[in-house]
């Protein structure tokens, strides 16, 4: 016990006096979950919007304003014709361009229909998506203003029987994009930190020699690694706090659930990061070269989180796949049991499943971690 | 209590580090390991220190078989790896604590053994480690090697990259060390050391060639040896490789060791030759072989 006490106390003396690890441990996460949570987002916002008029009516011009009332268009200018709009839309000046032929309101008017004509650049075809549902609803609220207006006043009696749906948003009422995204990069900050720190700390020691002159004392395998790693669960678990008041001052994310649990959960995770930095600098001589393998399996493992993209929308056997993801698990479980107060019961299947990667991992990396070769 | 080794072997892949290598270090002994780099001290030092198994061979150190009582060696030895590796942003004090509770000791209760050597860098103690000079580098690291009272020490190239005054005052705390009862097995490339130790293994290509006291290695050298010197050195050693009756050409300081196949040599001869050569301010004299000598005798 008390060779593990010193142990953790020189690595904290270690890691203390090492002026180029303090920013990375603290301040870059700051800077990750301020910068990030503001810009990681799906929302679709002003949409470099152009159009061609071919009609000039005042109903070509209702609808036009339609446009330029919403917020998720910036509508920029009109263009004489089609081809000065499409060569607008090749040098990227213009995302969506509507054009209205001539004879809109009359056709409109005397035949009660009329063709309107969307061109949306689609290279990302999330968003074309999304910019394509904008466009027909404002052109569907549109239309039923003109049935009101202009077909309405002649003949009342085919008032045509509306269904109208009105969802009622759960657990993120005003569908903000940052509390969804706030308790995701938690999870990316405190598995980033703690994988590398803890990845490159034995390695470190391999490349300087202490290792060597550590491996002929009768310092106890179990002894030595729980001394190098503990101090890296405690960095985990304050990066965790640090980022659950910076989510509560700088966002005001809700934390509905049990922080309680939430720590306890955590507690076991870091475990599980902990065991594969561990593994990963028993088969790696240079902290450059557990650098690069921790980046890999960051990178792959975030991707497939379901922090970014939804597991839902994978394909079948990635999301086989993700079930061997640790860090899906923690996203999971963060939104659940902050945004929606989930409780020990419904979290239960991921936090045994957390625990049983924790052995798994650990008993691997301790089992492959050897003193003499 | 010493060390012994029997037909051990280790290869790396394809590489052979040492080849079918025994001998024996007594209780008490200050014995050491001379051989050019790559020779395979380091490989000898990391069996004996458990950090390493043979291939083949059995070795016990102190008594204890290094591959089955791995963990009864690791406490009874110390070691100074040939790299500096104690913890260069930790300070000397905290360097020596930390080795001497992970050896579940303290400072104070085996300081008689390291004191001699502590004291000389104790004014230094609140100082990182990285931030030492070579010579007190060596000093902290032998001191965090014996703050567990080992019986035995093992010292790989302990004088490398150190100055000579510090390198005379190192071997000097070895033989107080030894005064003590320690054994100690030492390698070392510089020849000049060998002569400080009780006996010696010169080692070369993982083999070793001989084992006696420096005294016997020296005396056991089969030619007598000239110095010779004149005042172009490039000039002169080619000219005497390429002297009929040559046997061996070696450069040594200022001189160039020379001896020759014939057993009735006359300097006279070689100085005429030598002059013909056009080589001036010849000067030749008999001298006594050392352990280079020998070792170069027993390389070729």
């Amino acid at each position: 016990m008390k060779t593990i006490g010193y142990i953790i106390q020189k690595e904290f003396k270690q890691i203390f006096r090492n002026k180029g690890m303090l920013p990375i441990i603290f301040i870059l996460p700051i800077l990750q979950l301020v910068i990030l949570s503001n810009a990681a987002t799906y929302e679709v916002k002003n949409i470099k919007f152009a159009y061609v008029d071919y009609d000039r009516t005042s109903t070509s011009r209702a609808l036009i304003e339609k446009f330029n009332a919403s917020n998720f268009f910036k509508v920029l200018t009109d263009f004489p014709s089609q081809e000065k709009a499409s060569a607008a839309m090749l040098s990227g000046e213009v995302d969506v361009v509507m054009e209205i032929p001539n004879h809109f309101e009359r056709n409109l008017l005397k035949e009660k229909t009329a063709d309107l004509s969307i061109t949306i650049n689609a290279i990302d075809g999330a968003a074309a998506g999304v910019e394509s549902g904008y466009v027909n609803q404002i052109v569907h609220s549109f239309n039923q203003g003109v049935k009101m207006t202009i077909l309405d006043t002649s003949k009342k009696v085919a008032q045509p029987v509306t269904i109208q749906a009105i969802p009622s948003f759960w657990y993120n009422t005003t569908l903000d994009y940052k509390t969804f995204m706030v308790p995701g990069i938690l999870v990316l900050l405190v598995t980033m930190i703690t994988l590398f720190l803890s990845g490159m700390n034995i390695v470190r020691e391999k490349e300087i020699g202490t290792l060597e002159q550590i491996n002929v004392t009768p310092i106890r395998k179990s002894q030595f690694i729980i001394g190098k790693l503990f101090p890296f669960w405690i960095i985990g678990m304050g990066l965790l706090t640090i980022g659950l008041i910076l989510a509560k001052l700088i966002f005001n994310t809700p934390m509905l659930g049990s922080l309680l649990l939430l720590y306890t959960y955590t507690s076991i995770y870091i475990l599980v990061i902990l065991g594969m930095g561990l593994l990963i600098s028993n088969f790696t001589d240079t902290q450059q070269q557990a650098m690069f393998i921790a980046w890999f399996f960051v990178v792959i493992f975030i991707l497939m989180s379901g922090l970014f993209t939804p597991i839902e929308s994978m394909p079948k056997w990635a999301q086989i796949v993700t079930e061997f993801n640790p860090i899906k698990y923690f996203v999971e479980i963060v939104r659940m049991v902050l945004l929606k107060g989930s409780g020990l019961g419904d979290i239960l299947p991921q936090l045994l499943k957390t625990l049983l990667f924790a052995i798994l991992m650990n008993v691997l990396a301790v089992w492959s971690y050897r003193k003499v070769n | 209590m010493g060390i012994s080794l029997s037909n051990i072997s280790k290869s790396y892949k394809k590489v052979k580090a040492v080849q079918d290598i025994s001998f024996d270090v007594n209780p008490g002994e200050l014995f050491g390991l001379i051989g050019p780099d790559g020779a395979g001290k380091t490989t000898i030092f990391r069996i004996l220190t458990t950090l390493l198994i043979p291939d083949e061979g059995t070795a016990t150190v102190a008594g204890f078989d290094v591959v089955k009582d791995y963990k009864v060696i690791r406490k009874a030895v110390g070691y100074m790896p040939g790299r500096f590796s104690l913890y260069q942003d930790l300070t000397v004090e905290e360097n020596l604590t930390f080795f001497a509770t992970i050896f579940g000791t303290t400072i104070e209760e085996n300081y008689d053994l390291i004191e001699d050597i502590y004291v000389q860098i104790k004014p230094f103690k609140d100082r990182r480690a990285g931030k030492l000079s070579g010579g007190m580098k060596q000093k902290l690291a032998l001191s965090c090697a014996l703050i567990h009272k080992p019986k035995v020490l093992f010292l790989d190239e302990p004088t490398t990259g150190v100055d000579p005054v510090s390198r005379k005052e190192f071997w000097e705390m070895l033989k107080r060390l030894q005064k003590k009862g320690i054994t100690i097995l030492v390698s070392t490339p510089y020849m000049d050391e060998a002569a400080l130790c009780d006996r010696i293994a010169l080692i070369q290509s993982g083999e070793i060639l001989e084992i006696d006291t420096p005294k016997a290695i020296v005396s056991q050298f089969p030619k007598t040896i000239y110095n010779v010197g004149a005042d172009n050195m490039y000039k002169l050693i080619q000219s005497l490789q390429q002297y009929e009756h040559v046997y061996s050409v070696f450069p040594f300081g200022e001189f160039v060791h020379y001896t020759d196949k014939r057993d009735s040599f006359e300097m006279a001869d070689l100085q005429s030759y030598l002059e013909k050569e056009g080589l001036t301010a010849i000067h030749i004299e008999s001298t006594k072989a050392n352990i280079e000598d020998a070792f170069m005798e027993l390389a070729r």
